[in-house]
């Protein structure tokens, strides 16, 4: 047994020594797949560490949280509930989302009774900052109506101290409130602001109305029993919730698009694998000689498998560990220098620290090794398999891998692939899609000999000796071209489908902006907080100012419908019934309730996926406070509300509510009026108020849309362009190694009367067909790999649908690059194999 | 045919071991010469200075009228298409080519049509005895025939100069005496032609074949003169020289 164990050191550290480079590519990319894995797991992870820490921390020791929609409900509601015996302590909460005027984001400000809080969730209740003259706190500040408290976190943001002035709008106008202190309780990276309820309620124009109450519960009192005693007690729209409910919400809101994220990272992973695949597959063939004497002279099939699936894992071992280490610090570089937040907007302005666990750092090791592993799985399995005696012989490498050239597994993959398309997303995530993704590639790659053999088998005879040569090679050894080619395949593949996935995103946000932008002019009150709105003066002003030929005005609130989701946008806009269509980018014809039918809704498609809403069905939604029936009239699409939206018409909507605020308006102009100049005479017309306003053209719109949309798909493409270098890589090395594998015949075609430049052409012609018919196969694999993306894994995922698009002039330049790419290679490989020169190379028995 | 002027050659530079010493030989059309020595010696280096695939320090190397030492690469790789066929000690035939397209190749090379070039490699193969297998693939064959495939390889476009670096190396001593009966016959049937053969070997067995023999040493190519007694039982892979010369260097 030491003897053996003694022999396979000595074995694996002489393939080392003798292909340093190409054993240090493979652990390279297994390092970079890891790397990258690890690195989005950990950035991940710390954001929405932070953000659960946050969501614990701002419902401090409460063991029940009554929260209703954005805009409030009734605060007798927390008289009724703060009197019931099960109820130790009940705090109530005016919640907002404050506008800062200059500031890309909204300011999450609390209103609190400084004396329920301390009871219920001290980590609210403000630290006054000392009097200069006396030196003492002025615990006097809690109840003043102008002063604020902030997190360290947002006094840091905004470059305040205790004494300055924060400004927040408060309609069209702003309020200037006073930093009396800070909140030390609130931890490091949230940025929030309290001050006294009852000044909330009257600066921000919500008298009488509360967001939340956070509730300390009576000592032995279960919290889920009460908790179901509590909806008849509550309005519609309004509902308890347990902190690990919360956490949960906040982690929901960003799961898909973490999960996919992660599965992009790993696709790095499965490159990684492949590249180890190919390198083993040729060094196998290589060493199929030396490998045959090994059983000759007495190895066991089982000990030359273990002898080689030790090699892989050896380059997985070494991958891993130095994958863990530039993972560590890759995240720790990202968190600290752009933070938590990976372009999907989830996490804004979060900077959380890094928190590495030896268990996932252990399980992406794992990962790691078992990449390299499967790898190696295939060569091991094929060399053990192989008989010495026919092994031994030269011109044998071809029956390597001729025994999965037969199609049958691969076609039985690929339809198993193809079948998993039509299953269900497993707890709202397209696990069966991704699944599928994963065995089309493999069941494409197996399928590769195959298609070798029956492409190159019809290729026409030529006179020339040049591509009769490069023509007979690709026919003759179709099993060692199929290597080089499902490297081919697999990075094209994914380059194509990436880009027909994005482009079809793209082109379908593009199309649906210009339907959801009909006016040529829009203004905001706030596209980030919810304290901004339309008094009823400036309304007026706005529909007479001159050039304006028509307005539409709209209000945007959140309604929930399930504890246990994130709330549903509700928005509520003037909609012309028989025609939603204008308004709306539909996904099928809308029906039209009928007399004596509840009124019209429109829900986006997350509505149908997460609530079961279908169109001409009746549904119950909470508006200001009561059940309301409603007709579900159409589904349309929303590219930026993944947890719903609910299109209202504006008169149905007022009704319904009594709500009059407007927060939106959309603006058509007069003949010959511009958008310049009448958006200068709103602002004239606004005069200072306008400095509260956004007036944007639907062209900039579009552009900050499409802006976004890239932004969003940053990390995406850098994680795909690092899976893709690899897959490069691997076409690279696989070329490199066929080369050289193929020298000594190199030197007997040099003997014969081959010119190095007929040499150079041939393996140049050999790299462009096998590159055109990997990219011809890859194309037709990245569109099917397209489809599933764009028909499954998106919609399951974010609940969004979109139209498929092709990118032909993208992917021909990516085609004709990578097709250059591989003849250049090729190229080059032969020039390296070709320098030991023909004398040598005939001469060489291994 | 084949002229060698006092050709040295050391590896690794000029200041590296010196293999070939002034070593010079002449080869006649329609001759066919075994050169001889231990392993070592320098034997295959005289011969891939001859094909032109190496270079000597000094002196010269004459093939056909053409100084190979004054040819670039490309000048000698297509004289050495058009006028030399080379036999190797390990075959040498291409995997993924079946018995007749490997033989076709030089054809293919030099210019010919397809099919006049699979006709004439049929042709060929038919000569060596292959009738049957040029639909084959290498690793169907068995060692003597893959070695008939070589040389089939060498003499189908007819060059004028056969070289052959131990051809019988791999083979068993009843399949050499065919290879190397088949390799005098090629050479001679084409002397008219004005076809030469050039082989290396340590083989005394197949040295024999040769119209003469000359040994080379670390002194140089001398003549060789072989002792009286001939022992025709002896080993092919014998070092032992056993079969008288015909004439000399």
């Amino acid at each position: 047994m030491r003897l053996v164990s003694a022999l396979l050191k000595t074995l694996l550290a002489g393939e080392l020594r003798a292909h340093p480079g190409r054993v240090a590519l493979s652990v390279i990319a297994i390092a970079i797949g890891v790397a990258m894995g690890y690195a989005v797991h950990l950035i991940n992870h710390a954001a929405l560490a932070e953000f659960s820490q946050a969501t614990r921390s701002l419902m401090g020791a409460a063991d029940l949280e009554i929260r209703g929609p954005r805009t409030g409900f009734d605060e007798t509601v927390y008289a009724r509930i703060a009197s019931l015996p099960q109820v130790a302590e009940a705090s109530p909460v005016v919640e907002v989302e404050a506008r800062l005027p200059g500031q890309q984001e909204a300011l999450r400000l609390f209103g609190i009774d400084a004396f329920r809080a301390v009871a219920v969730n001290p980590g609210l209740v403000g630290q006054p900052a000392a009097k200069e003259a006396d030196g003492e706190p002025q615990r006097l500040d809690l109840f003043d109506p102008s002063a604020v408290f902030l997190s360290p976190a947002a006094l840091a943001w905004l470059g305040l101290k205790p004494g300055d002035t924060l400004t927040v709008q408060a309609g069209l106008d702003t309020v200037a409130l006073r930093v009396a202190g800070s909140l030390p309780a609130a931890g490091e990276g949230l940025r929030f602001a309290v001050m006294d309820i009852g000044a909330a309620q009257w600066r921000f124009g919500r008298i009488g109305l509360i967001q939340r109450i956070d509730l300390k519960l009576a000592p032995g009192v279960d919290a889920n029993a009460f908790r179901r005693t509590l909806p008849p007690l509550l309005p519609a729209g309004v509902a308890a919730f347990a902190p690990e409910d919360k956490l949960r919400v906040t982690a929901t809101l960003s799961r898909a698009y973490r999960v996919n994220l992660d599965v992009l990272a790993l696709v790095a992973l499965f490159t990684g694998a492949f590249l180890v695949f190919s390198t083993q597959a040729l060094s196998v063939i290589r060493r199929r000689t030396q490998l045959a004497l090994l059983r000759a002279l007495g190895m066991t099939r089982g000990g030359l498998s273990r002898m080689l699936l030790a090699e892989g894992a050896a380059q997985g071992l070494a991958g891993a560990v130095l994958g863990i280490v530039l993972g560590l610090g890759l995240a720790a570089a990202v968190l600290r220098y752009w933070g938590g937040d990976l372009g999907g907007g989830y996490f804004p302005g979060v900077r959380p620290t890094l928190h590495a666990s030896v268990a996932s750092a252990l399980g992406f090791a794992a990962l790691g090794i078992a990449a390299s592993l499967a790898g190696s799985l295939a060569p091991a399995w094929e060399a053990a398999r192989a008989r010495p005696a026919q092994a031994l012989k030269a011109g044998d490498e071809e029956t390597v891998l001729r025994r999965l050239s037969t199609p049958w597994p691969a076609l039985g993959i690929i339809v198993a692939g193809a079948a998993l398309t039509q299953a269900k997303p497993v707890a709202g995530l397209p696990v069966f899609g991704y699944v599928s993704v994963a065995l089309l590639l493999v069941g494409a790659i197996l399928l590769m000999p195959r298609l070798a053999h029956w492409t190159f088998a019809i290729l026409p005879s030529v006179r020339h000796a040049v591509p009769h040569l490069a023509f007979a090679q690709l026919a003759g050894a179709p099993g060692r071209a199929s290597i080089g080619l499902a490297g081919i395949l697999a990075s094209f593949s994914l380059m194509a489908a990436m880009a027909i996935m994005v482009a079809s995103f793209r082109d379908s946000v593009d199309r649906w902006l210009n339907a959801v932008l009909p006016a040529q002019l829009y203004l905001r009150t706030s596209d980030t907080g919810d304290t901004g709105f339309f008094p009823d003066a400036e309304r007026a002003a706005i529909a007479a100012t001159p050039g304006v030929a028509r307005v539409e005005f709209a209000r945007a609130n959140q309604i929930l419908l399930n504890p246990r989701r994130p709330a549903v946008a509700l928005i509520a806009r003037p909609i012309d019934k028989r025609h939603p269509e204008a308004r709306l980018a539909l996904t099928g014809p809308p029906v039209e309730p009928r007399a004596g039918e509840p009124p019209p809704v429109w829900v986006s498609e997350a509505m149908t996926d997460l609530y079961g809403m279908r169109t001409g069905e009746r549904v119950m939604l909470p508006i200001a406070g009561r059940q309301v029936a409603f007709t579900v009239a159409g589904v349309w699409r929303d590219y930026v509300r993944q947890n719903g939206a609910v299109v209202i018409d504006l008169d149905d909507y007022q009704r319904a509510s009594g709500d009059s605020r407007i927060t939106d308006a959309a603006l058509w102009l007069a003949p010959g009026a511009t958008t310049e100049a009448v958006a200068e005479r709103l602002r004239e017309r606004l005069a200072q108020r306008a400095g509260h306003l956004d007036i944007t053209t639907p062209g900039a719109m579009r552009e900050a849309g499409l802006r976004a949309f890239d932004r969003s798909f940053a990390v995406t493409y850098l994680l795909e362009a690092v899976a893709i270098a690899i897959g490069l890589f691997g076409i690279a090395a696989s070329f490199s190694a066929q080369a050289l594998a193929r020298s000594r015949e190199f030197g007997v075609l040099r003997h014969v009367g081959v010119t190095r430049s007929q040499i150079g052409a041939m393996l140049a012609l050999e790299g462009a067909l096998l590159a055109s018919l990997g990219v011809v196969a890859g194309c037709v694999l990245g569109w099917a790999i397209a489809l599933i993306l764009v028909h499954v894994v998106n919609p399951q995922s974010f609940h969004w649908t979109m139209d498929l698009s092709m990118p032909w002039r993208l992917l021909a330049a990516l085609a004709l690059a990578l097709i250059a790419a591989a003849s250049l290679t090729a190229l080059a490989s032969g020039r390296r194999a070709m320098s030991a020169g023909a004398i040598h190379a005939v001469r060489e028995d291994w | 045919m084949l002229a060698v002027e006092s050709i040295t050659k050391a590896h690794g530079g000029t200041h590296g071991r010196t293999v070939l010493r002034s070593v010079s030989l002449t080869v006649r059309a329609g001759e066919y010469v075994a050169v001889m020595g231990e392993s070592g010696v320098g034997k295959s280096t005289l011969l891939n200075l001859i094909a032109g695939l190496d270079k000597p320090d000094s002196g010269r190397v004459v093939v056909a009228g053409e100084d190979m030492c004054t040819l670039d690469d490309e000048a000698a790789t297509l004289l050495r298409r058009r006028s030399m066929g080379f036999v190797f000690q390990a075959f040498h035939v291409l995997p993924y080519l079946t018995v007749a397209q490997n033989v076709a190749l030089p054809l293919l090379l030099n210019g010919a049509s397809r099919r006049d070039a699979h006709s004439r490699a049929v042709a060929m193969l038919a000569e060596l005895g292959m009738e049957t297998r040029h639909d084959s693939l290498p690793r169907e064959l068995s060692g003597g025939e893959t070695q008939r495939v070589a040389i089939a390889r060498a003499l189908v476009h007819a060059p004028r100069l056969i070289l052959a670096d131990e051809p019988t190396g791999n083979l068993d001593p009843d399949t050499a005496q065919q290879v190397l009966r088949l390799l005098r016959e090629r050479v001679k049937a084409g002397a008219a032609a004005g076809t030469a053969g050039l082989i290396v070997t340590h083989s005394a067995l197949a040295a024999a074949t040769a119209d003469r023999i000359l040994l080379l040493t670390a002194e140089g190519l001398a003549p060789f003169h072989a002792p009286q007694a001939t022992q025709p039982s002896q080993p092919a892979q014998s070092t032992l020289p056993t079969h008288p010369t015909r004439s000399e260097a």
